[in-house]
């Protein structure tokens, strides 16, 4: 084939995707920051420039604050739990304990379903008094507590729900990779004596950085990008107790109908997630690889 | 862990309780659901055995919803979707795997800005684009924004990739243009990471909320996720024995997929995690 054919060939065949990636990805990342320079249309009239007005807006709005300070909560009490329980599954799952068909299928089974109908069953087991939670926290002697209505319990009930839905999610990969590990690592390491719990610490967990890695990536942007919990189960509240960033840009953008301000939001928002995309190009290019 | 590790005695019986306690734990929400929907509300958190057992639960959310309705969209979105990004993400993998173009790295990371700003945070600008479009409150709209999936793309990529070039280079000689090439060898040997994408694809399309909740304003284009939202927050109260009825409704088909097909998922989900 001719220079000229490759090139042909590889910019035709491109075309379709990178139309629909420049017009539902790229175009509305762009369109976000130009719009937020502006006051929301009313009506036919063209949107007025404004400047930083939708920013200077943002930094005075505590409700916009609660909302980030919850995520960057949110973030921190669900990803390491997450995380953690996800290789705890894995090691379990792939070992050789009894039942352990049964204890993939319950630990994956969360995964697949929507996350709107999880949070409505979660929400039944909340429930004051009538839910499963209260029957049992009343069996064994406490009182009542109305746990999605409270502002000190509300998130971390969401976090909990979150953490079951995830967990076996990024069991998964950690499944695969310890099923890509060469048995006779642990072979040599008995040979020399290690302990298993010295093996797990300076073996099995080293090589399985990069999956750690991955999730890592993967459970920060979920943590930014999952608010399904939040419309379900408490519509943000109470008092903006579990308002999530983009819980907030829905509300804005589509219950008081602002888009400018909306805007603004999302360019958090995006800021956030490209600088997760920079420590994680920064990872990459120092190779936290083994292989 | 291998099984010179395998953990024994004391610790082995410790272990097998933990996991088999966390086990529980992660059924337990479902296995909740399940007995309220098959039992009359009276029985909903009494845990009786020999209670009775009724479908009327199901009955009466199916009559208080056009659940048919909005499985119908589903299912349309979730087709829609998947079969353009079969055509789109295999045509641009081929590109990026194959042909030698001007501009190839920049493109590629261009497609890979996707999978860190995906769709679901640009909802207000692509709202603001499927008004102009005039697609607000179709199927079309809820299924555009994901078409172009740049995950599927770097996927199908590394696979396309590992095609030795020898094999290439026969079917060439034999007289295969790119796109008969494509199609009779790249394709083919490429099943296994299609089989593992659809499956990603499908549950992730049959669980979206957030953009679909937007987009779409009427029973002909709602799909079964924001059917049940409008259903279980509206006058339905909180008659918890038929909401959660209506939470099986929904997830029924992926959920008795998921029980059959248990290994394939499993794999799948590995495989397209495996970078």
């Amino acid at each position: 084939m001719t220079r000229t054919a490759q090139w042909l060939y590889g910019w035709l065949l491109l075309l379709p995707a990178a139309a629909l990636l420049a017009l539902f990805t790229h175009y509305p990342a762009v369109a976000t920051f130009w719009h937020s320079l502006h006051a929301t249309p009313k009506g036919s009239r063209p949107a007025a420039w404004v400047g930083l007005d939708n920013y200077r807006q943002l930094i005075d709005d505590p409700i916009f604050w609660k909302a980030l300070v919850n995520n960057l909560w949110f973030a921190l009490g669900t990803i390491p739990a997450s995380i953690a329980l996800a290789l705890a599954m894995a090691v379990w799952v792939s070992g050789r304990l009894a039942g352990r068909g049964f204890l993939r299928l319950a630990y994956f089974t969360p995964t697949v379903l929507p996350m709107i109908a999880v949070a409505n069953i979660w929400l039944f087991f909340y429930t004051p008094e009538y839910g499963l939670l209260e029957k049992a926290t009343a069996a064994l002697g406490f009182g009542t507590h109305n746990w999605l209505g409270s502002k000190d319990t509300a998130l971390a009930c969401l976090m909990v729900v979150t953490v079951w839905k995830e967990a076996g999610f990024f069991m998964i990969f950690y499944l695969a990779a310890l099923q890509t590990m060469s048995p006779h690592l642990a072979e040599a390491a008995a040979i020399e004596g290690a302990s298993r719990a010295y093996f797990f610490r300076r073996v099995t967990f080293p090589l399985l950085m990069p999956t750690t890695f991955f999730v890592l990536v993967n459970a920060v942007i979920n943590a930014f990008r999952l608010v399904d919990q939040v419309v379900v189960m408490t519509r943000g509240g109470p008092d903006n107790a579990t308002s999530l960033l983009l819980y907030y840009i829905y509300e804005i953008g589509f219950r008081f109908w602002d888009s400018a301000y909306a805007g603004a939001l999302t360019m958090v928002l995006l800021a956030l997630l490209a600088s997760v995309a920079l420590v994680q190009f920064w990872f990459v290019e120092r190779k936290v690889h083994y292989q | 862990m291998s099984s010179v590790y395998a953990a024994r005695g004391v610790p082995r019986a410790l272990e097998t309780i933990a996991a088999w306690l966390l086990g529980v734990l992660w059924i337990l929400p479902l296995a909740y659901a399940v007995w309220t929907a098959f039992h009359p509300a009276e029985f909903a958190t009494r845990f009786v055995v020999g209670a009775p057992f009724t479908l009327d639960n199901f009955a009466r959310a199916w009559a208080a919803a056009p659940f048919a309705r909005y499985y119908v969209n589903t299912v349309l979105l979730v087709t829609l979707v998947l079969g353009a990004q079969l055509v789109l993400v295999t045509l641009a993998a081929y590109a990026f795997a194959r042909f030698d173009f001007p501009g190839r790295n920049v493109l590629f990371a261009l497609v890979l800005v996707q999978l860190m700003v995906m769709p679901d945070v640009l909802i207000v600008e692509n709202y603001r684009t499927m008004s102009l479009l005039g697609l607000k409150d179709t199927i079309v709209a809820m299924a555009l924004p994901y078409m172009a999936s740049a995950f599927g793309i770097f996927l199908l990529r590394q696979t396309f990739k590992t095609v030795p070039r020898e094999l290439d280079e026969a079917a060439r000689v034999e007289g295969c243009g790119p796109v008969a090439l494509l199609w009779k060898v790249y394709v083919p040997l490429a099943r296994p990471v299609y089989l593992a994408y659809a499956l990603v694809s499908v549950s992730y399309h049959w669980n979206n909320f957030l953009w679909p909740l937007i987009i779409t304003n009427s029973v002909e284009s709602r799909p079964l996720t924001v059917g049940l939202q409008v259903f279980s927050s509206g006058d339905q109260g909180i008659d918890w024995s038929v909401i959660t009825a209506a939470t099986l409704i929904t997830t029924a088909p992926l959920l008795i997929a998921f029980l059959l097909f248990q290994r394939q998922f499993v794999q799948s989900f590995m495989r397209a995690g495996i970078r």
